[in-house]
């Protein structure tokens, strides 16, 4: 017999999604001058809320309340002090997690098992972690007396909304900056329910603006003279734009940029957990992910065998309605990214990559892709060189480790690498000679606030998280 | 010996080949899947209906010393009538006794669905020779019982001698005749996963017709992790030979919430065709009444209470 | 009757060799009083295409040498220097038009510097480097690396340049250095080719930084950029330009001071932090007890 589940949803009530969103800047919830945008549930592909933008005078607004925040308030403040907001916070988020996981999965798409189990608990301990940075910067090895940057400029992405803002708000205010930060255009809602909290931990007025907008606001932030720092977290492209536009002005910048991290699977790995990790690796939110593993590297003597049972596996993925609990892969953030999606595996399947798509029926609205498995891919096609950022798993093999290595440092990125085996001196060797930022060996897609993260090479530079991230949003107190 | 598979029996060599030679296993990542998919949400009708393939599932087991043509008997009574008010309340599918209560559970349970299952070979420990051993499963088979539970030589796998082993089981399951043979590898000893995925595939290979994690006698028992590991070399192993097999976790599993899921990892790990009794059991003796509560939870609305259910 | 002197010319520093430029061009080296002291190879965009194929093939090696080795060389180095310490004076007086004294503290501070930054070498990943508490079961740690092949726009001064090129080299970086003062930098040269530094880890090309420096800057191979001896015009425009490899740049935040005691920005700079994850299961399936 087959045990069916049946349907488990999270009630989307506990979301209480309001009928209109408000920017928060000065620590007021004001209409923005900008147009109004319609934040879509991906799911459906029908309007979830409204969202009151921002105009290119609210950000100067913005940015001024940040830098009175900034040299007034939250600058002078003891770092003791700082750090207890930030607790506050943390403990806010765990408070309304339920509430921010219906929000979050609303909104973005992803499942409620991720928004749930992943997003909102970690962006909880990231507020947490950086916390405790807040007093202790004379330890981080910046000299006995660092110095925050000062107002800084954020940009960050739709694929974790919630969880980047946490990213970056967390080690910036640690480090006595203050922020204008902007979210995707397509995931405003769950950094405005964090607006509420951080007026409901009585955060003072300026230290944290929310400037929603679509990618022109982003331009006029991340390029605004009243700024000291930008943080940027998204598209290779725009990143590169970024950076152009920064040069000379001496504005700190740190990037996190795009990636096409290989997942290199040896004949000596332990098979059903390598399986784990590539399927946890390609289809964790829906692929959507800077670091996703999207090149399997396997080795050609357990080829056939594994990526059979890698498809037997995939199988199992329950495809659907994000709100069901038991959901493994939701629905694509926005119509935009589907079509992309879709003709990356057109391409794939014009230059003769077979492709493989797992039987789980699809619901008949909103923008759902299946798990998708490319096989004979070489690596001059388009989808073994190009972020598919989609539930698209690009297949190649290799015959020895340095063909192997040769193959997974064959990109301009260098964001994430994964390795399988069982061997620990191949894969400690393998970890050390992999391009790129973070190398999980015998597991992949961890994330945790005391780990830095961040890319080689047009991944991007400067780190997020533990010590090196804090690093990011200091100024050091020495001259070089 | 089982096409696919090497030849392993009388051959120490070839199989210690084979058993070195399967995947290694990585603790994280096997306790990191068992732990996500144990967040699955069965509710409503699916809970019922797994309620339902869970009680069909059950072992219900007696194995103490002190146990009693009398306690047998009434062990038997409570598989024929699980749940008195509700008479279509689905039966077990088995009693499982020690050999010497077997002629009382078979002769209680004549006529009837549910099957007599015995332990043997000097459960728990298994520590005798192999004439005892042998004694023993005839004493259970020669009263009529369906099912023979046997222990493998735990310090005989540990030291290496997988040969002993596994001819220890071929010959008992000569011994078993048409009764069907569950190997209870006893996990808790075997220390590592490693060992576990190495036994499962010995038993599997020497003709056991079921694999079962333990005796209920060594903690830890039946854990997730180590259900998974079991569904998959099951699942392998009729990928590689065509023949199906059975698992059964005993000892630990109490509550309907840890039954059903063992059964989501049934489905989802070995597949749908292990949904079955006929392959997949609880060794248990609690859960039986924890099932058939939730069950009245599930028809009738409420919280059951334990002084409902009869104590067998 | 007076010996004819044997006059030197000043020839690039290139995958560990001294070729002339394949372009043919020389320029003439004046002295601080504009008198001739030297005719110098200039070099051409094909020598510094060239210069980065020699920086990139010796990446690996030198990334791959242990601290301890890369430590070695660079002390080394220092001693060639010292060794040669009156030909250093008198070019940097030359050059500079500073007195002897001022010539001879100049050339003592690029033995320090050297010396400074050969102690680096084997300390930047605890220093640099951390474990991290991670909440889970996984030994995760983070350390740097090299980032690959920089780009130097050294500043005139042969400490300024030392300065530039020992953090670089002490991180495990290859280099190109861009630089228009011929004679005390070849000189250098010089004592790294004599200082088992492997051909290809530094290679110096004399010549016009504004004619060299955008073809550095664009090129896909150079991993990142010094721009310390660019002005801030140039800084600019080689910053975008580099943006669309996202290369990363390095420019001082202040007028640097090279008699200062040099902080860590230089080698943070030119290094990138990895972090590894590895899974730590139990040992045994009953192993949460003590051992």
């Amino acid at each position: 017999m087959d045990l069916d589940y049946a349907p488990a949803p999270e009630s989307a009530a506990i979301g209480r999604i309001a009928d209109r969103y408000l920017p928060f800047i000065d620590g007021e919830f004001v209409e923005g001058n900008g147009a109004d945008l319609e934040s879509l549930n991906p799911a459906t592909g029908q309007p979830l809320t409204t969202v009151s933008t921002v105009s290119t005078e609210d950000i100067d607004v913005a940015v001024a309340s940040a830098r009175r925040a900034q040299t007034r308030v939250w600058s002078p403040m003891s770092g003791p002090e700082r750090g207890k907001y930030l607790f506050r916070i943390a403990r806010l988020i765990a408070e309304r997690s339920r509430e921010l996981a219906v929000v979050e999965t609303l909104d973005n798409g992803k499942p409620i098992k991720e928004t749930r189990d992943f997003d909102v608990p970690t962006a909880a301990q990231h507020f947490f972690h950086h916390a405790g940075w807040a007093d202790k910067l004379q330890h981080l090895g910046l000299g006995p007396d660092p110095q925050p940057l000062g107002v800084a400029g954020q940009v960050i992405p739709w694929n974790f909304p919630l969880l980047m803002a946490a990213w970056k708000i967390a080690p910036a205010l640690a480090a006595g900056n203050t922020v204008v930060i902007k979210p995707a255009e397509t995931t405003s809602v769950s950094i405005l329910v964090l607006a509420e909290i951080l007026a409901e931990a009585d955060l003072p007025p300026g230290v944290v603006n929310i400037v929603p907008g679509a990618g022109d606001i982003g331009a006029a932030l991340v390029s605004h003279d009243g700024l000291d720092k930008v943080a940027f977290t998204g598209s290779t492209q725009v990143g590169k734009s970024i950076q152009s536009a920064l040069a000379g002005t001496g504005r700190h910048l740190t990037l996190e940029l795009g990636g096409k991290g290989a997942n290199v699977v040896f004949d000596d790995a332990a098979v059903d957990q390598a399986i784990e990790g590539i399927v946890n690796g390609i289809f964790f939110n829906q692929g959507q992910v800077c670091c996703a593993g999207s090149r399997l590297l396997v080795q050609e003597s357990i080829a056939d065998e594994f990526v059979a049972r890698l498809k037997d596996r995939v199988e199992t993925l329950r495809v659907g309605d994000p709100m069901d609990k038991n959901t493994d892969v939701g629905a694509i953030n926005s119509q935009t990214q589907y079509a992309r999606i879709g003709s990356l595996v057109d391409a794939g399947r014009e230059e003769g990559a077979q492709v493989w798509t797992t039987s789980c029926p699809l619901p008949e609205q909103g923008w759902f892709i299946p798990p998708t498995i490319l096989e004979g891919a070489s690596p001059t096609m388009r989808i073994a060189r190009e972020e598919i950022f989609g539930p698209v798993l690009t297949v190649m093999t290799f015959r020895t480790p340095d063909e192997a290595l040769a193959k997974a440092n064959n990109t301009p990125y260098g964001l994430s690498a994964g390795v399988w085996t069982d061997k620990g001196s191949k894969a400690m060797a393998m970890a050390s000679k992999l391009h790129a930022g973070v190398v999980w060996d015998n597991t992949f897609n961890r994330f945790d606030p005391t780990a830095p993260f961040g890319g080689y090479r047009e991944s991007g530079f400067g780190r997020e998280g533990g010590r090196t991230g804090m690093a990011a949003y200091l100024e050091p107190d020495e001259e070089a | 010996m089982a096409s696919g598979l090497p030849d392993l029996a009388g051959d120490e060599d070839s199989l210690r080949r084979f058993l070195i030679g399967l995947p290694p296993v990585d603790p994280v990542g096997l306790e990191a899947r068992a732990a996500t998919l144990a967040t699955r949400s069965i509710k409503k009708q699916s809970k019922l209906a797994a309620i339902d393939l869970a009680i069909s599932m059950v072992d219900l087991t007696t194995l103490e010393g002190a146990d009693s043509p009398g306690k047998v008997a009434n062990l038997c009574r409570k598989a024929l009538v699980p749940d008195p008010g509700v008479p279509q309340t689905p039966l077990p599918a088995a009693v499982c006794i020690y050999p010497d209560m077997a002629a009382v559970a078979v002769e209680s349970l004549a006529g009837s669905a549910v099957r007599v299952a015995s332990v043997a070979t000097a459960f728990p420990a298994g520590r005798s020779s192999m004439e005892v051993k042998l004694a023993d499963t005839r004493l259970a088979v020669s009263a009529g019982v369906d099912e023979i539970d046997m222990v493998i030589d735990r310090g005989a796998f540990l030291s290496g001698q997988w040969g002993l082993v596994f001819d220890q089981i071929q010959q008992i399951k000569q011994a078993c005749g048409e009764a069907r043979l569950k190997v209870i590898l006893e996990t808790g000893e075997l220390a590592t996963y490693d060992n576990i995925r190495r036994a499962s595939w010995l038993a599997l290979a020497a003709g056991g017709d079921f694999i079962k994690t333990s005796t209920g006698k060594v903690s830890p028992a039946a854990t997730l992790p180590v259900i998974h590991l079991m569904l998959q070399a099951v699942k392998d192993f009729r990928a590689l030979t065509g023949e199906q097999r059975g698992v059964k976790p005993a000892g630990g599993i109490r509550s309907t919430k840890d039954a059903i899921r063992h059964l989501v990892a049934v489905g989802e790990v070995a597949g749908p065709d292990w949904l079955d009794p006929h392959w997949f059991r609880f060794g248990a003796s609690s859960l039986l009444n924890d099932l058939i509560m939730q069950r009245r939870t599930q028809t009738e609305g409420g919280y059951w209470g334990a002084d409902y259910v009869s104590i067998d | 009757m007076a010996r004819t002197p044997v006059r030197k010319t000043y020839k690039l520093y290139l995958g560990g060799a001294f070729p002339r430029s394949e372009s043919g061009r020389t320029y003439a080296v004046t002295d601080a009083s504009g008198a001739f002291m030297a005719n110098a190879a200039c070099a051409s965009r094909k020598d510094l295409r060239d210069a980065v194929v020699a920086a990139g093939k010796a990446r690996v090696g030198w990334a791959g040498a242990t601290p301890y080795n890369r430590g070695q060389v660079l002390y080394r180095i220092a001693e060639m220097v010292e060794a040669r310490r009156a030909e250093f004076i008198d070019l940097i007086k030359r050059e500079s038009g500073a007195g002897a004294r001022e010539a001879g503290a100049e050339t003592d501070q690029v033995v320090d510097r050297l010396v400074h930054y050969a102690g680096w070498t084997d300390k930047l990943a605890s220093v640099m480097g951390h474990a991290n508490a991670v909440s889970g079961p996984y030994f995760c740690y983070s350390a740097p690396e090299p980032t690959g092949v920089v780009g130097v726009l050294a500043p005139e001064s042969l400490l300024g340049l030392v300065s530039c090129v020992a953090p670089v080299l002490a991180g495990g970086n290859t280099c190109v250095v861009v630089t228009p003062q011929a004679c005390s930098t070849i000189t250098f040269a010089e004592a790294l080719a004599t200082s088992d530094v492997p051909g290809g880890v530094v290679n110096l090309l004399t010549g016009d930084l504004a004619e060299l420096s955008p073809h550095l800057a664009a090129h896909r191979d150079v991993n990142a950029l010094d721009l310390t001896g660019a002005d801030p015009e140039l800084r600019t425009e080689l910053g975008r330009s580099a943006a669309e490899t996202v290369k990363r740049v390095y420019i001082p935040r202040h007028e640097p001071d090279f008699t200062a005691a040099p902080g860590m920005a230089r080698l943070r700079a030119f290094l990138e932090v990895k972090t590894v994850w590895h899974p730590t299961g139990a040992v045994s399936l009953a192993g949460n007890g003590g051992y």
